[in-house]
């Protein structure tokens, strides 16, 4: 249940969570977004064009020419989180990942005292929970690592990563879907396309409230489900 | 798909085709998009007749130039925007906005500028031929998105239209300027982060408009902006026109092709009224913003949309 409703300028909507990140909270949060994105989708709230869910809000955005916030908020305050079901939209996902391609693994096994090996096991034990996607099209901010592996963000952020890149940072790990700078440690990359901007009907590899394991794949592996 | 294309002899600084935007896709980290100044896209459309929905070609600054290859078609400019036709005999004319014209096989229509404004639209009668994404036309080119493999118009590209121009008439209609600066707007969720006095220097004094500036942000210059919480909040969902303060105090309006998350506190929000007027405001000009509040901002929006209704309304045939 949201603790506060309040606008985000003339046309948006923040319901408020709560001040923590942890995967009950965000649950709630993914509850609320497929029960909006549903109810949008039946034609039931007509006007609204977005809804993103973060680690403990849900922004709404919507057409102030269509509807406006007083209508949003009474919508919100009716509804019923007992009757919303969190597990009815979620997948879980095994995305490959080859550790060859890692940038900061050895740093990261000096700095943590831990053994490489023993870095890619935690990573891939790991079922990760995505929090939400965003940023630039495609891109997954998933939890929660293990406590042994937190770290900080690279003092100077690289310029440039290579689109699949497996970052960490905190209990957080994301995948670059595009080309782009970023100060996350790098431990691998993945060849599984997050974003396809030519698939009209399900672009989005990845959706809010997912799970994702990773599997280990050797170099010549990667090459050939690159290729594909 | 029709045989009648321009090519593009000179791309422009930063041409790309728009329309309203691309919706429900923000939860998957793709931003709305669309045209930066609504209302002159609007009146681009119905000037030639067409559809509100339909794509355009937006430009920044400096425009395309572009040579009708083949076909007959009518066009618009809108905005504020020093363009040319050049015939095929060679005869220049030079172009008013808001005004429709017809091109011929040959002629060649040259944008050379937006004057005081950043950006202007060509809109054709009969629309462009163009693959949507998502129920949009719109380029979002830092992710590769729409037709054109995602990216903006480049030299000797095709622009592909629908079909021929049937409409033997021309239209026109006035458009009155708009330069304000003072931009309104509504306090952000994060408003008590800033000190007292920086909460009361955000409505008094000038920001100024800095190179950094493109359809993602617009970077301010000012006074500095005082937090006395924290420089960083959890990352969360971001609305077209949130002003953000980072850890530097400076400003940055977060625009049309926003990232759809981030984490820096939001100071205010541009009110959908004034959007137009904000993005239009180039390097060097300095705006003041104006606190207003929720009820007044919406029956401002009425207002603007209002009198963009009279605009098309006022749509005259030329003798």
């Amino acid at each position: 249940m949201f603790k506060k409703l309040s606008n985000i300028g003339d046309s948006g909507i923040v319901c408020d969570f709560g001040d923590e990140v942890n995967q009950k909270i965000n649950a709630s949060v993914i509850k609320l977004f497929h029960h909006v994105r549903k109810q949008v989708s039946k034609g039931n709230l007509k006007g609204i064009l977005n809804y993103t869910p973060s680690y403990n809000k849900l922004i709404i955005n919507f057409d102030l020419e269509k509807i406006n916030s007083s209508k949003i908020i009474d919508f919100l305050k009716l509804v019923d989180f007992s009757q919303l079901n969190f597990s009815q939209n979620k997948k879980e996902w095994i995305i490959p990942i080859c550790y060859d391609f890692e940038m900061d693994l050895k740093n990261i096994s000096k700095t943590l005292k831990i053994d490489i090996d023993e870095i890619k096991n935690i990573h891939l034990n790991t079922t990760f929970f995505i929090y939400m996607v965003g940023f630039i099209p495609g891109h997954p901010f998933m939890g929660d690592l293990n406590s042994k592996l937190f770290l900080n963000r690279l003092k100077t952020p690289r310029v440039k990563i290579h689109p699949g890149s497996v970052g960490i940072v905190e209990k957080f790990c994301n995948i670059y879907p595009y080309e782009s700078p970023g100060g996350w440690n790098i431990i691998g990359r993945t060849p599984t396309k997050l974003f396809n901007t030519k698939d009209n009907s399900n672009p989005c590899l990845l959706s809010p409230g997912d799970f994702v394991k990773f599997k280990s794949i050797s170099k010549e592996e990667f090459e050939n489900l690159n290729n594909e | 798909m029709s045989n009648n294309f321009f090519e593009v002899l000179r791309a422009g600084i930063n041409t790309t085709y728009q329309d309203r935007g691309r919706f429900h896709m923000q939860h998957f980290g793709v931003a709305p998009g669309g045209c930066m100044d609504f209302k002159a896209f609007l009146i681009a459309n119905a000037l030639v007749g067409n559809n509100s929905e339909d794509g355009v070609l937006e430009f920044a600054y400096q425009g395309p130039l572009l040579k009708l290859v083949k076909g007959k078609t009518k066009i618009v400019i809108t905005g504020n925007v020093l363009f040319q036709i050049i015939k095929i005999n060679n005869e220049i004319i030079n172009g008013e906005c808001n005004k429709s014209y017809d091109l011929r096989e040959g002629d060649q229509i040259d944008i050379l500028a937006t004057n005081k404004s950043a950006y202007g639209y060509l809109a054709i009668e009969g629309g462009f031929d163009l693959k949507p994404f998502c129920n949009s036309v719109s380029i979002l080119a830092r992710a590769h998105i729409g037709p054109n493999d995602g990216e903006k118009i480049k030299i000797k590209d095709k622009i592909i239209i629908k079909r021929n121009s049937i409409n033997k008439k021309n239209f026109e209609t006035k458009v009155p300027i708009k330069d304000r600066n003072i931009i309104r707007v509504l306090k952000g969720p994060q408003f008590d982060y800033f000190s007292k006095e920086s909460q009361k220097d955000f409505f008094l004094k000038d920001y100024k408009i800095t190179n950094l500036t493109d359809r993602m942000g617009m970077r301010l210059e000012g006074t500095t902006i005082k937090n006395t919480v924290s420089a960083n909040i959890r990352s969360e969902g971001i609305t077209k026109g949130a002003i953000q303060v980072p850890a530097d105090g400076q400003p940055i309006v977060l625009l049309t092709d926003y990232p759809t998350i981030g984490g820096y506190p939001k100071i205010a929000n541009v009110i959908s009224a004034d959007y137009h007027l904000l993005a239009q405001k180039i390097p060097e000009e300095k705006i003041l913003f104006q606190n207003v509040e929720l009820q007044e901002a919406e029956q401002l929006y009425k207002q603007h949309l209002n009198s963009i209704s009279e605009i098309i309304k006022n749509i005259k045939e030329i003798n």
